[in-house]
C-alpha cells in the first residue's frame, strides 16, 4: 500500500519535470519560461523525495531528504530572482505584453 | 515498482531531451540558464527515483550536491550576464534611448 502512495507520488514529481520542459520549449520569452521551470525545482522534486522517503522508511534518509527539500526550497527564488534581475536589466521584457509594469523606471 | 520505475525514467528522459533543445536554441544567455535549471532539477529526480527503486540511500548526499552546485552556477551566470555584449543588450541601450 505504501508502495503504491509511494510510486504515485515519484510519477506526479515526473510529470512535472516534463510539464516544465515542454513549457520550456513551447513559451515565447524568459519570465514565462521561468514560471514553468520552478514546477520541478520546488514542488516536483518535494515529491519525488517525499516518495523516496515513504520508500525507504529510515531516520537518517528522511533527515538528509528534509534538509534537501529546505535547501531546495531556500535557493530556487533566490535564484530565479537574479535571473529575473538580470534579464529585465539588460531589456529582455516586451512591455507591450503587460497590462502594468511596477518596475518600469 | 519496477513499472513505476520504467514510466518515471522515460517521462524524465524525455524532460532532459526538450532541456538540450532549449539549451541549444534559447536566444540568450538566460534562457539558458533557465534550462540548465530544469535540467538540474531533473538530474536530481532521476538520481532520486533511482534511490526509490533500488531502496538505497548511496546517492542522497549527491542530490544535495546537485542542488548547491545548480544554485551557485544560475547565481553567477546571471551577475555575469548583467555585462553581456550582444543583441539582447542593444535592445537595453535602444530602451534607454527611447525613454
Amino acid at each position: 500500500m505504501i508502495d503504491v502512495v509511494a510510486g504515485i507520488f515519484l510519477v506526479t514529481g515526473a510529470v512535472l519535470a516534463l510539464a516544465a520542459a515542454i513549457a520550456l520549449v513551447r513559451f515565447p520569452d524568459v519570465f514565462s519560461r521561468m514560471h514553468a521551470a520552478t514546477k520541478p525545482q520546488t514542488l516536483g522534486l518535494i515529491c519525488i523525495l517525499v516518495g523516496l522517503a515513504l520508500r525507504l522508511q529510515s531516520v537518517a534518509a528522511v533527515t538528509t531528504i528534509v534538509l534537501i527539500i529546505a535547501f531546495q526550497l531556500l535557493t530556487a527564488p533566490v535564484a530565479s530572482h537574479m535571473v529575473g534581475r538580470a534579464s529585465h536589466r539588460i531589456g529582455l521584457l516586451d512591455t507591450d505584453r503587460l497590462s502594468r509594469n511596477d518596475l518600469d523606471d | 515498482m519496477t513499472t513505476v520505475g520504467l514510466v518515471c525514467i522515460g517521462l524524465l528522459a524525455v524532460t532532459g531531451s526538450l532541456c538540450l533543445v532549449r539549451i541549444v536554441r534559447g536566444p540568450t544567455t538566460l534562457d539558458r540558464t533557465v534550462a540548465t535549471d530544469v535540467f538540474v532539477a531533473a538530474t536530481s529526480g532521476a538520481i532520486g527515483i533511482e534511490a526509490a527503486i533500488g531502496r538505497h540511500t548511496t546517492t542522497l548526499p549527491i542530490i544535495v550536491t546537485l542542488s548547491l552546485v545548480g544554485f551557485l552556477g544560475s547565481v553567477s551566470i546571471a551577475r555575469f550576464a548583467a555585462r553581456d555584449d550582444g543583441p539582447s543588450e542593444r535592445t537595453a541601450r535602444d530602451r534607454k534611448g527611447r525613454s
